[in-house]
């Protein structure tokens, strides 16, 4: 059984559609993310898996529940961080990862998560005290409190400094180690391709392409060549660029002309996504 | 399920006694109006009752009205918008659980400010115990209850953190003199009088004087009563619907 079995997902707020439709499954162990810029619809997705929107149309399976009838049973099973952290500012560290572990049927020892996180020389500080990128492992401390099969991970890192990024996602790889689903929203390309077995990309409430990064690089071209003819620039993707540098130069040759301005170079993800997502000017 | 109640109603008054925005304007100010207005009119007649006494009373009711709805009103909203109603949704703390700790915390701060009025209302001003004090009680819980459900239902009308301090104060304050916490509704002008008269701390003061003043049982005030928990259930209703636990989008 998958862990996430989504299809046919539809979902408006009042006549504007967020999701015209959108289908994707998550394997059990797996880290899933759905990549893509602000306003594609990847909250909106997570949110209604986690149980707080209702959808409009289309099947969703969430460990083998539909969130729209969210219990007890099935919030004990999955762990959330959301888009933006919150919590008391008036607790410690280690109140508030108590008080949420006193909320889970079985729950790890809350000093353990709290040094799962790296937050150990802060468990004693008032949560008002913590910098954005503690306050957002904190966040990750109460998703992961109530020992779930299933972490959401809404946007864990944006507003991080490069440091603090990398260290949470050395965090998340720990997480994947224990086999625990992952289901992972972002808008940075590297954080995907660091953590992601497959990569769903939205764009205006549609995935426009999924796979593992490797696929994803393979099936929209994975070299690309620019140059330009009579002053107008030509950009030409290519599986084969042995064959069509060679044809082309062939060309300019015979007609006794340069390839101005010519560039070869193998695409990054990051290219794929801007161009998939249309985001690349 | 009470391990759990116990679990979250512990958190909520270490938040309560923590955060000393509302500790103050909830616990401490009916305290200090009571010692400030008890030392200027407690040695006269009020009403034909000895003013520390008659004050006492009136102020017991304002402190139930700065708890159980305007400090929880402001509470709620403040999380509410801060995101932490919908975190806390997302844990499999069953929504009632919580709503029924956070009432319970507001009725312990309650029964901890009565106490501490009424000893420091004799002690110090010279006040007299509660005539009734089983019915004091009993007419305390029901106001509470009756004004916890009244502040749930308020969090529908305000939108944002930045105003709920503002737009709840602005509202339940002038009530609080309209209705008689200090001066009686009968010394008012008439359409004050009016608007008093549908007001429920209006009858919740009128049942505290009744029991703690005069020493009359609950059943010889079946009006007070009834008018209080007819608020109450208006309340619970429109707290059922008007209740959000995600931030109101702007």
């Amino acid at each position: 059984m998958s862990a996430i079995e989504v299809s046919d997902l539809r979902k408006s707020y009042g006549p504007r559609e967020a999701l015209h439709g959108i289908s994707f499954a998550v394997e059990q162990g797996e880290v899933f993310a759905l990549l893509g810029p602000n306003g594609a619809g990847k909250t909106t997705t997570v949110e209604i898996l986690e149980g707080y929107r209702r959808r409009n149309g289309g099947d969703v399976r969430v460990l083998g529940v539909d969130p729209g009838d969210a219990d007890r049973e099935f919030r004990a099973r999955i762990g959330i961080v959301l888009q933006s952290s919150a919590v008391y500012p008036t607790l410690t560290v280690s109140e508030i990862v108590e008080l949420f572990a006193g909320y889970y049927p079985t729950s790890r020892r809350p000093d353990e998560v709290i040094r799962l996180v790296g937050l150990e020389e802060k468990s004693g500080a008032r949560v008002r005290t913590l910098s954005g990128g503690q306050l957002r492992r904190l966040d990750l401390a109460l998703a992961l409190v109530g020992d779930p099969d299933l972490v959401f991970l809404d946007e864990p890192t944006t507003g991080f400094d490069p440091a603090a990024r990398r260290h949470a996602w050395e965090t998340i790889r720990g997480l994947r180690a224990l086999g625990k689903t992952i289901l992972l929203t972002t808008h940075y390309m590297e954080e995907a391709q660091r953590l992601a077995g497959r990569v769903a990309i939205l764009r205006e409430g549609r995935i426009v392409a999924t796979g593992s990064p490797a696929e994803l690089l393979s099936t929209n071209g994975s070299v690309e060549i620019r140059f330009e003819r009579d002053g107008e620039p030509v950009v030409v993707h290519t599986d084969e660029p042995t064959r069509v540098l060679h044809e082309l130069t062939a060309e300019a040759l015979a007609a006794g002309g340069e390839l101005e301005r010519l560039e070869v170079r193998r695409q990054s993800l990051e290219d794929v996504y801007l161009e998939l997502t249309g985001e690349d000017g | 399920m009470i391990r759990l109640f116990l679990h979250e109603l512990r958190a909520e008054q270490r938040l309560f006694w923590r955060s000393r925005e509302a500790a103050f304007f909830t616990f401490f100010l009916p305290i200090i109006f009571l010692v400030l207005l008890g030392s200027v009119y407690g040695g006269d007649r009020i009403q034909g009752f000895k003013g520390s006494t008659y004050l006492l009373a009136g102020l017991l009711g304002y402190g139930i009205v700065a708890t159980a709805f305007a400090g929880l009103a402001i509470t709620l909203v403040i999380r509410r918008e801060s995101g932490v109603l919908k975190r806390v949704r997302g844990t499999p703390l069953p929504a009632g659980i919580y709503v029924g700790a956070v009432i319970g915390s507001t009725l312990v701060v309650i029964g901890l400010e009565t106490l501490a009025q009424i000893l420091i209302g004799h002690w110090a001003l010279g006040a007299g115990w509660p005539a009734a004090p089983g019915s004091l009680a009993v007419a305390i819980l029901l106001g509470a209850a009756s004004f916890a459900a009244l502040g749930l239902a308020v969090t529908g009308l305000v939108h944002s953190a930045e105003g709920s301090s503002a737009v709840v104060n602005a509202g339940y304050l002038p009530i609080v003199f309209i209705c008689g916490v200090i001066f009686s509704v009968k010394s008012m002008p008439g359409f004050l009088q009016a608007i008093a008269h549908v007001l429920p701390l209006t009858y919740l003061l009128r049942l505290i004087r009744d029991v703690f003043v005069d020493g009359k049982g609950l059943t010889s005030a079946p009006g007070s009563v009834a008018a209080i928990a007819v608020w109450g259930v208006v309340g619970v209703l429109l707290a059922s619907r008007m209740f959000q636990w995600e931030p109101r989008e702007a």
